[in-house]
């Protein structure tokens, strides 16, 4: 195994982030489904679930792991997986298509594995070392003691040179990149031990550090192990939330509609784009008219109106009527991947943050090699003993306890992110908690972040209960948004149960509804259509056809939360901005619903990045919260940021932090437990530092023996763990 | 003293052999779907295999 693939450490998590990217559709053996299920919880749901799927004509066999929620089924070429979403529906559970390709499991695994792997190599060396240690400290003499030194290298040496490896790595990448990492003292302090070791037992020596080095590479193992588990499963979250997109869209060939995956749509080809879908790819409409909502690209919340040749660009989502389009860009240069480079730009400036643990580490480091140093040259001046001068230089780097430094950061962010992650809240980077508690500002997008993104009948609009009715009756034929809103606001008034029988209903795709009462067409839709002036804000109109025409006027509804998150946050000490591409009425009322004053509306992408760059060159860490494709950019260049898990997939490719969920309120837990976290690891680096300052001058002293070693370290390792146990 | 010369390579051997296990384990996939497991013993139907 290379280098490369070992998982990187804790101490250098920024690097793990991401490039966004749009994934070519991999190479699946058809047949190969993945379900999530997320409600499965017990014994008997995996029966169920197995049972009804093996039932099923086709299927090979269904496995259930319980541990991710999922599902993996091998089955016949011909058979889908809505059939079986549909099977286990049908049993009861919640149930979703995954995309296999993306979720490349195996890819993961390994990585956790191997840690395992070396982690029980490790442990399987220390129990064995310590035991001849134990018979070395009860006074074993002479050749006795030579010969439990022998054992212990034969063992020490060869599980070092495997479990290390790790450490090594890392500290060499730091090493070829002129910096200093965790990684850097801690390799030395284990290379020097055990070579050290090695040469006092050829020697006859009294003293051996292999269990000192051996039980060093435990502990950090252990630590890295646990940092990689609770990394992965967030990232596994993060990766399920992008595989329930699965990227497949119909096209049209020769009058038949084909699955296609949209990574292997070409320039020229035809495309149905369904009510309700997504726009896969950059193109222009051939036939058909519709109502588009393009909120995630430009923040608007009012549909837009399509037709023959208008541009569609990937990510907007077709409203009314169906629509085929011909490509014009395939996906790898659509939009949609022209902000992924830019992300990819802003992310590469926001990488060289230094995190808590390289700071200490720029620190630590330095400062124990130079003691050491002092201390070698301090005694050979003294004794001019060059053996015994570099045993206690050594003993000096082994004793100065890089276990608890290198714990101190992992052990803390670990119990944190196992917190955040029970109230929703996935931490994406190593560094996202450091950098939270930074924040000073906050900026949020408007519509799908702090709105729902939903239109919501606003009452006292001048309409009576009679004029919802009849429109409501309309309404009820369309799956429009401001069509389901206008029903959800009869349901809201206990009055649609009385609804009038409307006859010969037909839907005008981009234009409305009309049907026929008591001999009268009735019509509701947008305003042009029914001769209105154009409306300001999101509305829809209704011709009662007795000459009477009523305005029906919509806002977004709020997210829920949205007002306890910016009341917490302002709490904490946080300055709430508000930047939009939304008109400035509409704006300006989610503003005053949630006590903001600083508002920037009508914003192009490139503002809200303008307005960020603005915030930092005056000193601010900014938070920034949005979930659509006109904030990613400003999401990868804020100091750290956060979209819900309804957002664009490279919204949260771009983001820091996910909140799964429809309540925002979260993040402000978030805010807090990275406060609390950055508390606790200057307490474990503080802690320590005490210890140093007790061991440190019995080393330096020429008093240290493998026994203090042993304990030192076993002592600040168990009580940094403890410490940072606080925070879950 | 002399027991060591047994005691030592019996003690490594059963030691090396514990490892070996948990390679074997952890290479089959036993620790994928540690929750999963918990609860399976606990149902009526008997698992024929385990999974490939």
């Amino acid at each position: 195994m290379s280098p490369r693939a070992l998982p990187r450490p804790a101490v250098c998590p920024a690097c793990t982030i991401p490039a966004p990217e749009i994934r070519p559709a991999e190479a699946v053996a058809p047949g190969n489904i993945v379900l999530s299920l997320p409600t499965i919880h017990c014994a008997g749901c995996i029966s169920t679930v197995e049972r009804g799927l093996n039932a099923v004509e086709g299927v090979r066999s269904a496995r259930v792991n319980l541990s991710l929620k999922r599902v993996a089924i091998e089955a016949a070429p011909d058979i889908t997986a809505q059939q079986l979403v549909k099977v286990v529906e049908g049993l009861g559970y919640e149930a979703h298509e995954l995309d296999a390709a993306l979720l490349s499991e195996s890819r993961g695994d390994r990585i956790g594995r191997n840690l395992l792997m070396r982690l029980a190599v490790a442990g399987f060396a220390v129990m064995n070392v310590m035991l001849f240690s134990v018979a070395v400290w009860a006074g074993a003499e002479g050749s006795t003691r030579d010969l439990m030194h022998w054992f212990s290298a034969l063992i020490a040496l060869p599980a070092i040179a495997f479990a290390a490896q790790p450490f090594f790595a890392n500290a060499w990448s730091a090493l070829r990149a002129r910096r200093l990492n965790m990684d850097v003292p801690i390799s030395l302090a284990i290379l020097l031990a055990a070579g050290m070791s090695l040469y006092e037992t050829t020697q006859s020596g009294e003293n051996a550090y292999f269990d000192a080095a051996l039980s060093l590479t435990f502990f950090l193992l252990a630590g890295r192990y646990l940092d990689y588990r609770t990394r992965a499963s967030a990232r596994s979250a993060a990766q399920e939330l992008a595989a329930l997109e699965v990227n497949r869209a119909p096209r049209l060939i020769d009058g038949n509609e084909v699955i296609t995956p949209v990574a292997d749509l070409q320039v020229g080809d035809i495309v149905v784009v369904r009510p309700g879908s997504r726009v896969p790819v950059d193109g222009r409409v051939l036939t058909g008219e519709s109502e588009i909502d393009r909120a995630f690209l430009t923040g608007e919340s009012l549909p837009a109106y399509v037709g023959p040749d208008a541009e569609l660009r990937a990510g907007e989502i077709n409203l009314t009527g169906p629509l085929t389009m011909r490509v014009t860009a395939r996906a790898q240069e659509s939009t949609l991947q022209k902000v992924a480079n830019l992300v990819a730009l802003a992310e590469s400036a926001r990488n060289r943050y230094t995190s808590l643990a390289d700071r200490a580490a720029a620190i630590y480091a330095p400062g124990v090699h130079l003691l050491a140093l002092v201390a070698f040259v301090a005694w050979f001046a003294i004794s001019g003993d060059l053996r015994l001068s570099i045993n206690i230089a050594i003993s000096v780097l082994i004793i100065t306890c890089p276990c608890a430094l290198g714990l101190a950061v992992p052990a803390a962010t670990t119990a944190a992110s196992g917190r955040l992650y029970r109230h929703g809240v996935l931490l994406k980077s190593g560094t996202a908690l450091e950098r939270l508690a930074e924040a000073d500002t906050a900026v949020f997008d408007k519509t799908g972040t702090l709105t729902l993104g939903q239109p919501r009948l606003r009452e006292g609009g001048g309409f009576s209960d009679d004029d919802l009715r009849l429109a409501a009756a309309l309404a009820a034929h369309s799956t429009h948004p401001l069509a389901q809103a206008l029903v959800q606001a009869a349901e809201a008034r206990g009055i649609a149960n009385d609804l009038p029988a409307v006859e010969n209903a037909s839907e005008h795709p981009g234009h409305g509804i009309s049907a026929w009462l008591e001999g009268r067409e009735i019509r509701l839709g947008r305003a042009a259509w029914l001769g209105l002036p154009p409306t300001e804000t999101t509305a829809t109109c209704l011709d009662r056809g007795d000459g009477r025409k009523v305005v029906f006027t919509f806002d977004d509804a709020l997210r829920p939360g949205a007002r306890e998150l910016i009341d917490a946050l302002r709490g904490l000490g946080l300055d709430i901005h508000m930047i939009t591409g939304d008109t400035p009425a509409a704006a300006r009322r989610v503003a005053d619903a949630l006590g903001i004053d600083k508002v920037t509306a009508g914003a192009l992408p490139e503002d809200k990045v303008a307005l960020l760059d603005n915030l930092s060159e005056r000193g601010r860490k900014v938070l920034m919260v949005g979930d659509g494709l006109n904030d990613t950019a400003a999401l990868a260049r804020a100091h750290v940021s956060v979209s819900p898990a309804s957002a664009l997939d490279i919204a949260r490719v771009a983001s820091d932090i996910v909140v799964t969920g429809h309540d925002l309120s979260p993040v402000a837990e978030a805010l807090r437990t990275a406060r609390a976290t950055r508390r606790r690891i200057k307490e474990n680096f503080a802690l320590a530092a005490a210890y140093n300052a007790v061991a440190i001058p019995l080393a330096v002293l020429g008093h240290a023996t493998p026994l203090l070693a042993a304990l030192a370290m076993s002592a600040s390792s168990i009580t940094v763990t403890l410490n940072s146990w606080r925070l879950r | 003293m002399d027991m060591l010369v047994y005691l030592i390579p019996a003690s490594l051997f059963m030691g090396g052999a514990g490892l070996a296990a948990f390679f074997w384990m952890l290479r089959s996939g036993q620790f994928d779907d540690p929750d999963g497991d918990a609860n399976r013993i606990l149902r009526t139907d008997y698992d024929d295999h385990p999974k490939e």
